[in-house]
């Protein structure tokens, strides 16, 4: 049910590669844990991030999450439909919820990602 | 952990379990969203075993009420309900509660979870020279509330209690689902609704029969999570939140459940006083006017300097608004004031607005 092209943070976050841009989403599992988004902030356009910098908040009814970057870069494209449709990162986390674009700094960072089937062993070690 | 008698219904329908006040409770089924516009626009349906069932009889259970709590028992025939309070005797909230009058010789006293056995002994501790037999039945209840305006067309098939005729805070007994009940139409939405209570050891069939009848109407299962969103649309005081040990029913705006004029009881003095004096801070509902969602303890200011914490806050689902409470100086209290709240390193705007934020149309 995870996507094999991405990359995930032991935080839920997950890094798709487009070229010389990452996309930067939460997972399936995140997603679930929050329940019901209701707000999402985002950084400006611009924006420079470092590795496990805090990327904005994710607010749900429940509960209120930081969102980390697992790359560095800057900020190219924020996901404009998330103010209106808040609820698309519960429906559809690893495609059009989809949080921010970053121009990666250092492709590097993503050697110290989870591939996908590390991040399904993590998830079972998580739920035992 | 303690498990209520329909812990295995809300494992079967899939629910996000959570521990609440050391019992094994569903927080949400589906979704604290979908389950809370079902409450608002069908029917909800919620296991609220968890709450507290008191027995308080014998020859003098009428007086003793009355000297536990502010309202007037004494105005409940058999077959009302009342809203009212365990008071410290120093006017504050031990707990809210409800007192059922099933005759002058003998009330139900239904508290909150999370204070049952704190509630027991405090009133133990104080039954001096009454003559009352006091029973912490609270494991041999089951509850369940079934809340919305399909409530009746769900409830009624199922049992001869003729539920169109009961006013709001009465109760009658009868079967439910072959099951001898108590049924009140009380509940902690802001719905029209009622509380289903039962002493039956395997009271399963109760919650099948109504999800059976009620699913096709769209009602749902509603978890613990929208439990509290409803109560807050509603403006219903949760312990813990907006009342506690530090506050008075008159600062909470229930000066409604005191009748200084029945006579003695707990914490009477000191509300005489401060109803005499008038009180330097007041519980209100705010509205927030930025984005965000203003959670219980963040730090509010008045005219920039702090005033304190937010009580309960949340997103609402139905109304599609961050909505609160908070205790704010009585002159700040008006409609239409603005205050600020620090939402982590922001301070955004909040403005108190009339509550309850939801009343319902029918």
């Amino acid at each position: 049910m995870y996507p094999q092209n991405f990359k995930f943070t032991k935080d839920h976050e997950w890094a798709r590669v487009e070229g010389d841009l990452a996309v930067i989403g939460i997972s399936d599992f995140a997603q679930k844990h929050l329940g019901d988004v209701v707000y999402v902030d985002l950084p400006a356009v611009g924006t420079h991030l470092a590795v496990h910098q805090t990327i904005g908040t994710i607010e749900s009814v429940k509960a209120v999450s930081e969102v980390f970057s697992p790359v560095s870069g800057e900020v190219v494209e924020t996901n404009a439909g998330l103010a209106d449709a808040p609820e698309t990162i519960n429906q559809d986390p690893h495609g059009n919820g989809w949080i921010l674009k970053l121009k990666m700094a250092n492709k590097g960072d993503l050697d110290a990602l989870m591939a996908t089937p590390d991040y399904e062993k993590y998830l079972e070690g998580l739920e035992h | 952990m303690k498990q209520t008698r329909f812990n295995a219904h809300h494992r079967k329908l899939g629910a996000k379990m959570v521990e609440f006040c050391g019992w094994d409770m569903p927080v949400e089924y589906k979704g604290i969203i979908d389950e809370h516009v079902a409450c608002r626009t069908a029917a909800g349906l919620f296991d609220v075993s968890h709450m507290g069932e008191i027995h308080v009889a014998g020859k003098d259970a009428l007086a003793f009420v009355q000297y536990i709590s502010p309202n007037d028992v004494a105005r409940l025939s058999p077959g009302m309900v009342q809203y009212s309070a365990l008071m410290t005797d120093k006017g504050t909230y031990v707990d809210d509660m409800l007192v059922y009058c099933v005759h002058p010789e003998f009330y139900l006293l239904v508290v909150n979870a999370a204070n049952t056995d704190k509630d027991f002994a405090y009133i133990f501790a104080r039954r001096g020279h009454f003559q009352v037999a006091l029973d912490n039945a609270s494991d041999r209840y089951s509850q369940i509330a079934l809340q919305g305006r399909q409530a009746i067309p769900i409830l009624q098939p199922l049992t001869e209690v003729p539920l169109a005729g009961m006013k709001s805070f009465t109760f009658a007994f009868g079967k439910v689902a072959g099951k001898e009940c108590l049924v009140s139409r009380t509940g902690y939405t802001g719905e029209d609704g009622f509380e289903v209570y039962t002493l039956d050891p395997d009271p399963g069939v109760i919650w099948d029969s109504i999800m059976e009848k009620g699913t096709p109407l769209g009602m749902q299962p509603v978890g613990l999570g929208a439990r509290d969103t409803l109560r807050l649309e509603a403006r219903l005081p949760l312990y813990g939140n907006d009342i506690d040990d530090t506050t008075t029913p008159i600062e909470a705006d229930f000066k409604w459940i005191i009748k200084f004029k029945k006579g003695d009881f707990l914490g009477r003095d000191v509300l005489v006083k401060q109803n005499e004096q008038g009180i330097t801070r007041k519980l209100v509902g705010f509205e927030l006017l930025d984005r965000g969602i203003a959670r219980a303890h963040y730090p509010i200011f008045v005219d920039g300097a702090p005033a304190g914490q937010v009580c309960s806050g949340t997103f609402a689902p139905f109304l599609k608004k961050s909505i609160g409470t908070v205790y704010l100086p009585v002159k700040k209290s008006t409609v239409g004031t603005e205050f600020e709240i620090g939402i982590r390193d922001k301070k955004v705007t909040a403005r108190v607005v009339p509550s309850p934020f939801y009343k319902r149309d029918y």
